[in-house]
């Protein structure tokens, strides 16, 4: 099924995006293949170490220098080249059309200054507005993410602000500048599930209110479930699946997201012994060849060690697999 | 039914915060008469948000931390004052898995002593190679190999890193394990590895578990009995399927409520609740809830209610003065349920299990 969101004009097109790391170049980040659209959530899931918090690093032009270097990059903006190597262009971009919040909100502001001058700051870095409305905008975006009396918060420090509220004022600095993009790198991951439902209750509101695409990151299935419109699982630095959410939850086709999903202990039906996925992820020294999910496949071939083909399964469904669909390829033995 | 092996009677732990020579301390109330009882064999779950007191009732009862008042027996012997030899012998038969396997284990030691130290304690009149056949028989138990003795925390992957948590707390042969979110710092994938591996090891050794944690999924897989706390005290106990199938507190219900499922079109319908938990240095007055619940009447913000039991199972009690009268008149909401997965993929998933359970599989000839 194609949603009306997938066939407007994306807002971020990433045509491919490839990380080199170390001497060897090895791939840390392989053939990255997503868009967005306005209005639109996509979500990037997988576990640690896959790459999805690295790649919208990337992005946002925030990879620590002599870390990783960007090895194929082709992306688009609202239509236009949007260029990795031009970091002046990426300065404007960030926290202006393009904003990110993070997991740990606590870490993220400046426990120094009130968060009012922090949220002012971020509007005065891109806007030229007076100190007085850059003011008035922070209390307004204060109102708008649900923190009761925001003149009165205005003047308090981050840490007199429980995690909610943290997370609360991050996404009010975020959105302050109406940004066309918002990436949340685990926003609700250090929050409680009362609070979580909260949070993404506002990112969902204020993204049907502002039209802005999403693009969250996240190791939480259910969270997935409940924000996206498409998702992107990502294992070992390469994307092994992605299509429309209700492909992937429906009808997965790549081990990794069978096997992920059959891990994850469930509310209902019989309790179980839980399938697991074996073994470790690989490190970039230990890689193998061909499919990145070889050594931890249950299904791995002889074949496996060469490029897994990109199958398509119609409705932009896409899975990185030698032998997908698994019922045409695979018999008992 | 098998005989508690550890009980609680109104254990209460208060911390004093601030306070000088002109000002009184404030007063941090973290767990408020709670009363648990741990069945041989069974598996127990303390479940809470942040900040609900659990860690803090964990620590006492392993006797890290003293109560400020109340009472603990384990196998009928008074624990709560044990001192010097006593304790130590309880230490041998009640150890404590953490949360993070990174900062549990001493870096600077291997694999083989971190093992090791706990039988030096306890079983002193071990030789060294005995000691170290032994430590190799742990490592096997937890799914590690023996020549990983020699190897140092670091080298190990965050998974691996609980197994050898796990592994020197089963050391000293305990009888009962207690878990302060043993799984959740791990990765989805490999919490289902230790979560089978818990289990495994329950059932061979005979182990009582006590689980701390905050994902109810979690807690719905590992437990057989559940309890609920909030702002310090246990608001709701019971089976484990009872909890989940009629959660009788609004704390329960909201907190079942709020989990988002991973399952495609599923609506959650969600009770909410306002605003976040109250200080535990200034808790209100009556029920601790009150304050947050949609349910809140007079009688609420006057009277502590007192643990009942329910209609619904023996054993299932829930601290709330209406819980009848909201279970008629508020049934719980129901999710939608989703659209499902297809027949295509469910035969992909069972492909998968067959798979991992050493079921071979070859290409097809036609393929």
């Amino acid at each position: 099924m194609v949603t009306p969101s997938t066939t407007s004009a994306p807002l971020l097109d990433v045509r491919a995006l490839s990380l080199g790391f170390g001497a060897s170049q090895t791939d840390l980040l392989k053939g990255l293949r997503y868009s967005v659209a306005p209005g639109e959530t996509l979500c990037i899931v997988g576990e640690s170490g896959c790459g999805k918090s690295v790649s919208s690093l990337a992005i946002m032009g925030l990879l620590p220098k002599g870390a990783a270097t960007i090895t194929e990059a082709d992306i688009q903006f609202r239509g236009a080249p949007y260029d990795l190597s031009d970091t002046a262009a990426l300065r404007r971009h960030r926290g202006a059309d393009i904003a990110m919040i993070f997991q740990e909100p606590m870490t993220s502001l400046n426990p120094a200054f009130r968060v009012g001058d922090q949220i002012a700051e971020a509007v005065r870095a891109h806007r030229p507005v007076s100190e007085a409305q850059a003011r008035d905008r922070a209390v307004e975006m204060l109102g708008r993410v649900g923190i009761p009396a925001p003149e009165a918060r205005m003047s308090e420090y981050p840490h007199q602000l429980s995690g909610g509220m943290r997370q609360r004022v991050m996404i009010a600095m975020a959105l302050a500048n109406d940004p066309a993009l918002l990436i949340a790198d685990e926003p609700t991951t250090a929050l409680d599930v009362t609070i979580q439902s909260q949070i993404l209750d506002l990112i969902r509101d204020l993204q049907a209110e502002t039209g802005m695409g999403t693009i969250m990151i996240t190791h939480d299935l259910g969270v997935v479930a409940e924000i996206a419109d498409k998702v992107a699982v990502m294992y070992a630095g390469t994307i092994v699946e992605s299509g429309p959410a209700e492909a992937i939850f429906n009808d997965p086709q790549h081990p990794y997201t069978i096997g992920l999903m059959s891990s994850m202990p469930r509310l209902t039906g019989p309790r179980e012994r839980l399938a697991t996925v074996p073994g470790t992820v690989p490190t970039i020294e230990t890689m193998p060849k061909g499919c990145r999910f070889s050594t931890r496949c249950p299904f791995a071939q002889p074949l496996c060690a060469e490029e897994p083909p990109s199958r398509d399964f119609g409705g932009g469904h896409h899975a990185l697999c030698h032998f997908a669909p698994l019922n045409d390829w695979l018999e008992p033995g | 039914m098998p005989e508690p092996i550890l009980e609680a009677l109104n254990l209460t732990r208060h911390f004093k915060i601030g306070g000088s020579l002109f000002a009184k301390p404030k007063v941090l109330r973290a767990v408020e008469d709670v009363s648990l009882s741990v069945r041989q064999g069974e598996t127990l779950a303390i479940v809470g948000e942040s900040g609900c007191g659990k860690s803090t009732l964990a620590r006492m009862l392993m006797r890290l931390i003293e109560p400020t008042s109340g009472q603990m027996t384990f196998e009928g012997r008074q624990i709560d004052r044990a001192k010097g030899r006593a304790l130590t012998e309880l230490r041998r038969d009640m150890q404590f898995i953490f949360q993070d396997p990174f900062s549990s284990l001493n870096p600077r030691m291997t694999v083989g002593r971190l093992v090791g130290e706990p039988l030096e304690t306890h079983a002193p009149e071990m030789s060294a190679k005995d000691r170290r056949a032994k430590v190799s028989e742990l490592l096997a138990q937890v799914g590690l190999r023996p020549e990983h003795a020699d190897r140092y925390p670091h080298e190990f992957s965050g998974g691996q890193r609980q197994r050898i948590g796990i592994a020197r707390a089963l050391a000293s042969g305990p009888k009962l394990i207690i878990g302060d979110e043993p799984v959740s710092a791990l990765d989805v994938s490999v919490q289902a590895q230790v979560i089978n591996l818990l289990a495994d090891l329950r059932d061979a050794l005979g182990l009582t578990l006590v689980v701390i944690a905050h994902d109810l999924a979690v807690i719905r897989h590992m437990s057989d009995r559940v309890a609920v706390m909030y702002l310090g005290s246990v608001v709701e106990e019971g089976p484990t399927d009872e909890i989940f199938a009629s959660p009788r507190h609004p704390y329960t219900r909201a907190l079942l409520s709020a989990i988002p499922v991973a399952e495609h079109g599923r609506a959650r319908h969600q009770i909410a609740l306002t605003g976040e938990m109250p200080s535990p240095l200034d808790p209100p007055s009556g029920c601790r809830f009150h304050t947050r619940c949609p349910f809140a009447r007079e009688a609420c913000r006057a009277d502590v209610p007192a643990l009942r039991v329910t209609d619904t199972a023996p054993g299932h009690r829930a601290a709330c003065h209406f819980f009848e009268e909201i279970a008629a008149e508020a049934p719980l909401p129901r999710a939608t349920e989703g659209s499902g997965r297809t027949a295509a993929a469910q035969a992909r998933f069972a492909m998968y299990a067959d798979a991992l359970a050493g079921g071979t599989l070859r290409p097809r000839e036609t393929a």
